[in-house]
């Protein structure tokens, strides 16, 4: 096996990779800010992909170029599952509580069937298509294109929460709320804050995808699947972790796929995971 | 002698006839108590009597069932907690409560959250390093890392960047050296000399009493006995609380 053919493998892992890590924080952030896991994290990406697809389909818009509506549908999307669904299970018990994003999960992919069916589609003749070749390397470019707008997504999402007074606000109300609160910070509009930029994410790794990838309404299953994965071996709520969980997760699929075999991808990525999780409950960059 | 009436300037705090209750377990009977400006004041009382459930009720952090709380004679019952601290309250919660993976500047700066007090907010920032200059040299420093008696430091200097009228203080000498509970001791006395009022929580009652104006002492949930610190030092009801005798 030539080194170009790793090489080939470590390009496009880390690209895909960085379209995981961008879906992962989004879970990461919304679990770490209130203690509630996302179960339906999927469906929004696929309704994100599918919200492009019609700007396409319908209006000839660009996914590339309707990238700034999606991501504002989704964080919209956001401030209204929180204010619709979430505030009201906030001090419910848990069940209670994956029931309602595990109910939104199912409602959202089988509305998304019954009213676009479960044919797969997708986007012709991109902005952006074809692929470059440096050195004997291939990359396509709306991967290229994806991961790099996607990495772009993740700094400007940490410098909004390390370097802003609002972001410091956000991980205070995710530190101790009640502490916040009692400084007069108001922690209901927080998480609703939380659930915007955390579909937001979801907004721009969906609108990014829908120019390379198939949409259908299972489409989300599988990288929220893989977000999951990524969160658990970041460390829940770690920012930086879900970067290297995400970039790791893609690179040991494509490598693994290259140098065993792809139908034992999904194995391989699960079974690092299990490694790091016995070793590290916590994950990697995890605080609890 | 004559002096100026004072019936009809509504008190800073008044806490009327408060009834408080966890699901259908009620652990507050009747509270009332009140604060002036510039006064300090202790809350005593035993564990489980009640006292942290009296001011976490004033912050909001747990509702009023019955009775209610009023500050400058308005109502305040139905005000969510993060509107509070507008008002002039500032609540150091038991057990410092600072914000781990947060470093003590950020921390401090988020105590001046409101509208008025971000406008003082370098100014305040300013003075509270000066009553505890460890929090300057630490300043970049999580949180967490920060000994116990450094984090009761910045707890109580988170609440003060509030620049708050009233500084409700739970238990702030809670597992403290003798010499950190001397510094304590001090900023309270510059605290007060600011003219903020205090409400603090303290199981030493003769410690808290030498640093209070008045006090009041709870006993399960019901107001035992209140006045000067001074009559309450050697107060038989008191010492039948405390000691059982």
């Amino acid at each position: 096996m030539s080194s170009d053919v790793i090489i080939q493998a470590i390009v496009s892992g880390l690209l895909m990779g960085l379209v995981y890590a961008l879906v992962a924080v989004g879970l990461s952030l919304i679990f770490g800010l209130m203690e509630i896991v996302n179960f339906a994290h999927g469906e929004f990406l696929m309704l994100s992909m599918f919200f492009s697809f019609w700007l396409w389909a319908l209006l000839g818009m660009d996914p590339l170029l309707s990238l700034p509506i999606v991501v504002l549908a989704l964080a919209v999307l956001g401030f209204a599952t929180h204010y619709g669904v979430i505030r009201h299970v906030l001090n419910a018990p848990m069940l209670a509580q994956i029931c309602a994003t595990f109910g939104l999960a199912i409602a959202i992919r089988s509305g998304a069937q019954f009213l676009w069916t479960p044919d797969f589609r997708s986007v012709q003749d991109p902005l952006v298509a074809g692929r470059l070749e440096i050195a004997g390397i291939f990359i396509g470019q709306p991967q290229l294109v994806a991961g790099l707008v996607c990495f772009a997504a993740f700094i400007a999402l940490w410098l909004f929460v390390t370097r802003t007074e609002t972001g410091l606000a956000l991980q205070a109300t995710a530190q101790d709320r009640q502490a916040a609160a009692v400084m007069g910070i108001p922690t209901d509009r927080m998480f609703a804050l939380g659930w915007a930029i955390g579909l937001g994410c979801v907004g721009v790794a969906g609108a990014m995808l829908s120019s390379f990838y198939f949409v259908f309404p299972d489409v989300g299953i599988n990288f929220a699947l893989l977000a999951f994965v990524a969160v658990a071996l970041g460390g829940f709520g770690s920012i930086l972790g879900s970067l290297v969980a995400g970039v790791a997760i893609g690179l040991v699929e494509s490598l693994g796929g290259v140098l065993i075999s792809p139908s034992y991808k999904l194995l391989i990525v699960f079974s690092l995971y299990f490694a790091v999780v016995l070793v590290r409950p916590m994950g990697l960059f995890g605080r609890y | 002698m004559w002096s100026m009436p004072t019936w009809g300037v509504p008190m800073l705090l008044e806490v009327k006839d408060l009834e408080v209750a966890y699901g259908d377990f009620q652990v507050v009977w009747g509270v009332s108590l009140n604060i002036d400006e510039g006064e300090v004041v202790t809350l005593l009382g035993p564990n489980g009597s009640g006292k942290s459930t009296v001011i976490n009720t004033v912050s909001g952090l747990v509702p009023v069932l019955r009775g209610d709380i009023l500050v400058d004679g308005a109502s305040i019952a139905g005000q969510p907690t993060h509107n509070r601290a507008h008002l002039g309250i500032a609540h150091v919660l038991e057990r410092r409560r600072v914000f781990p993976y947060l470093t003590v500047q950020q921390n401090l700066i988020l105590g001046a959250w409101h509208r008025d007090a971000k406008a003082a907010r370098d100014e305040t920032y300013e003075h509270v390093c000066d009553m505890f200059p460890i929090l300057r040299d630490r300043s970049g420093q999580l949180a967490h890392t920060l000994s116990g008696g450094e984090q009761q430091m910045l707890a109580l200097a988170r609440g003060l960047m509030a620049k708050p009228r009233l500084l409700m203080v739970d238990e702030p000498f809670l597992g403290l050296a003798p010499q950190i509970i001397e510094q304590m001791k001090q900023a309270f006395e510059d605290i007060r000399s600011t003219g903020i009022a205090i409400l603090f929580i303290e199981q030493n009652v003769r410690l808290a009493l030498s640093m209070a104006d008045r006090g009041y002492v709870l006993e399960s949930g019901r107001m035992a006995v209140s006045g000067k610190a001074k009559s309450l030092m050697n107060h038989k009801t008191v010492r039948r609380v405390f000691l059982g005798a």
